[in-house]
């Protein structure tokens, strides 16, 4: 399950976040709020952003997972041949001067498998991530603002959510589903939202009874003026850090669901799928499964180092 | 603390049967039957011999009183005949499966609670030295780098390579080592970060200073005052462990044919083996719902300023 959770969990209970603007001094001048909210805001993401570069392990992280992306986009450039092409002289053969990883069952060239198997990864890695923030950013912050029988509807709910093993309940949608990548990102986008709805109410029911919040109140803030402009501008940094550790779990998700065979649909390469199929043939042919493997490892390990960076950069207590 | 724990063990039932709910509508909507499974072994059927083996196994009923049958049964831990395995009951199944699964986890879960204490002490101790160093790289490896993953790397290490290990089975001591490790490896990674973190706090605190003021070397320092308040919040993180060992186990054993529940559970889903998949689930569901309960009531037993 997500594994990576309890990295991103130390954030759940810890108190207020340094706030753009925690006193309030400059609320009395609905223009000064928000200039001086940008401006404190902006200063607070620039110190953040010199911490993160001075933190060579997480440049280090962050440099793959650029050089990741740039794979997954210019994939059908890099692939020396076309990931269905099958060469059926030449199966299972080991790494050679023609197959620079050598080839599969189908005698296709693992070496393009992969470079397609990066693009599969990225998308669900960034992409379910919209989704998870898109449900759960709105629904945590309505539930924390409005709070009553609404909140307490969506924190049972979400008692429950947690108690279901999170992987188990995602291969049972995708079950229900069918293989295929939207099906992935709905699947993720249903469990995921969870987390960061917790985070977030918990970021508003803080925030909301700051000063600030109730200054530009007394100054006529609608709702949703208040709720977008004045309180989850100061929640963002809990919210950063989920996604930077979402993004790395949604990766595992995918790659987990293709390695038991629920997940990416054939022949679409997937790096799960192919340690999945690999494993089976590990005595014979160990490369099957070995470079899927190293890749997987590889992209966990630097969004792992890269998403710790942010946490320390955001959040320098936690160091 | 006793009216704390009843009603803790009451919400169990309420949570316990919207699992059921959820677990029971999800599978329902999915297209597919087990009269017509996608499975092995499974063969077509002409439309009457369907209704017949429908009626059998009561999937002509509606939706709504099928769940109140399943509800009832299973709460006198009768969950019916496997429909892909049509000789056995679930509950036969899991009985024959479970206890390995348990083991199998308890063995990991011991194997990541000293090993993760022990690289976490050593790198708040070892604070930005080598140690520390090699004790957070082991504890992230173990954190990010996917069970399965990690499955692959130990047999090609320590059953190829060097051939320490057999690649799969159960039957000999020797075949649990690679499994244990494999499913160890994350829950390892967590509590080790957490100790850091933990340890680190709670050597910067006063009481600290004031053990080694008055002269304690740094053994006890260590072990009786600061590792004892620091261990408080880690018994928390057991919780969420269960659930990795849990699902982890689906993945660990299937690679190293291990026969416990884990590998039950995929099959069943593909198999779309009804009564098989609400025990899975429910199991996994319960046994966790326990596991947080009993770390809730130590962490109180632990810190004495909970009160329930």
């Amino acid at each position: 399950m997500g594994l990576s959770t309890p990295a991103s969990g130390t954030n759940v209970t810890a108190g207020p976040r340094p706030l753009a603007d925690p006193d309030g001094i400059r609320a009395p001048l609905p223009v000064a709020v928000e200039a001086g909210a940008e401006l404190r805001s902006s200063s607070l993401w620039r110190d953040a952003i010199r911490r993160l570069l001075r933190n060579r392990l997480a440049m280090a992280g962050g440099i793959v997972v650029a050089l990741l992306c740039l794979i997954a986009i210019f994939a059908d450039v890099l692939a020396p041949r076309p990931y269905t092409k099958t060469n059926f002289g030449r199966l299972n053969e080991a790494p050679t001067r023609d197959y620079l990883l050598g080839t599969d069952q189908l005698g296709r060239d693992l070496l393009s498998r992969m470079i397609y198997g990066a693009r599969v990864s990225m998308l669900v890695g960034l992409g379910a991530q919209i989704i998870v923030v898109s449900i759960g950013v709105p629904i945590g912050a309505l539930s924390g603002y409005l709070g009553g029988r609404a909140d307490l509807f969506l924190t049972r709910f979400i008692d429950v959510m947690y108690a279901f093993p999170r992987l188990l309940f995602v291969i049972l949608v995708m079950s229900m589903l069918g293989a295929g990548l939207t099906n992935i990102f709905i699947a993720i986008g249903l469990t995921g939202w969870v987390g960061i709805a917790r985070q977030t109410r918990a970021q508003v029911l803080a925030i909301k009874e700051k000063e600030f919040v109730d200054a530009a109140r007394g100054l006529g803030a609608g709702f949703a003026r208040l709720l977008s402009r004045h309180i989850l501008p100061n929640a963002m940094t809990p919210i950063v850090v989920a996604v930077t550790f979402g993004i790395p779990e949604a990766i595992f998700t995918e790659a987990a669901l293709s390695f038991i065979g629920v997940g990416i649909n054939p022949p679409t390469p997937s790096w799960g799928q192919m340690v999945g199929e690999g494993q089976q043939y590990i005595r014979s042919y160990w490369h099957l499964c070995v470079f899927p493997s190293i890749a997987i490892a590889v992209t966990m390990l630097a969004f792992t180092f890269f998403g710790d960076g942010v946490r320390d950069a955001l959040d320098p207590k936690m160091k | 603390m006793v009216q704390y724990v009843v009603a803790r063990l009451l919400w169990l039932i309420p949570t316990i049967l919207a699992m059921a709910l959820v677990t029971f509508l999800v599978m329902h909507a999915t297209p597919g039957s087990p009269l017509d499974p996608i499975a092995e072994g499974a063969n077509p059927l002409p439309p009457e011999a369907q209704k017949v083996l429908a009626k059998h196994y009561g999937l002509d009923k509606p939706l709504w009183h099928q769940f109140g049958i399943f509800v009832a049964k299973a709460a006198r831990g009768d969950f019916g005949f496997s429909f892909v395995y049509k000789t056995r009951t679930v509950a036969e199944i899991l009985r024959e499966t479970f206890p390995i699964s348990l083991f199998l986890g308890s063995m990991a879960l011991a194997l990541a609670v000293a090993g993760g204490l022990t690289l976490g002490i050593l790198a708040a101790v070892y604070q930005n030295r080598g140690w520390d160093y090699v004790s957070v790289s082991l504890a992230t490896v173990g954190v990010a780098v996917p069970n399965f993953v990690l499955a692959v790397f130990l047999i090609i290490l320590f059953s190829f390579v060097v051939p320490l290990f057999p690649t799969g089975g159960w039957e000999s001591p020797r075949t649990w080592v690679l499994p244990t490790i494999t499913l160890a490896a994350a829950p390892m990674g967590i509590i080790a970060r957490f100790t850091r973190a933990s340890m680190l706090e709670v050597i910067r605190a006063d009481y600290t200073l004031t053990a080694r003021a008055k002269g304690l070397s740094e053994t006890p320092v260590i072990f009786k005052h600061a590792l004892k308040n620091a261990l408080i919040p880690i018994v928390t993180l057991l919780g969420p462990m269960f659930a990795a060992v849990g699902t982890g186990s689906f993945f660990v054993e299937s690679i190293f044919r291990v026969p416990g529940m884990g590998r039950f559970f995929v099959q069943s889903m593909t198999g779309r083996d009804y009564p098989m998949i609400m025990a899975v689930v429910l199991t996994y569901g319960v046994f966790l719902a326990i596991m947080n309960l009993a770390v809730d009531l130590a962490y109180g037993a632990l810190d004495p300023r909970i009160r329930y």
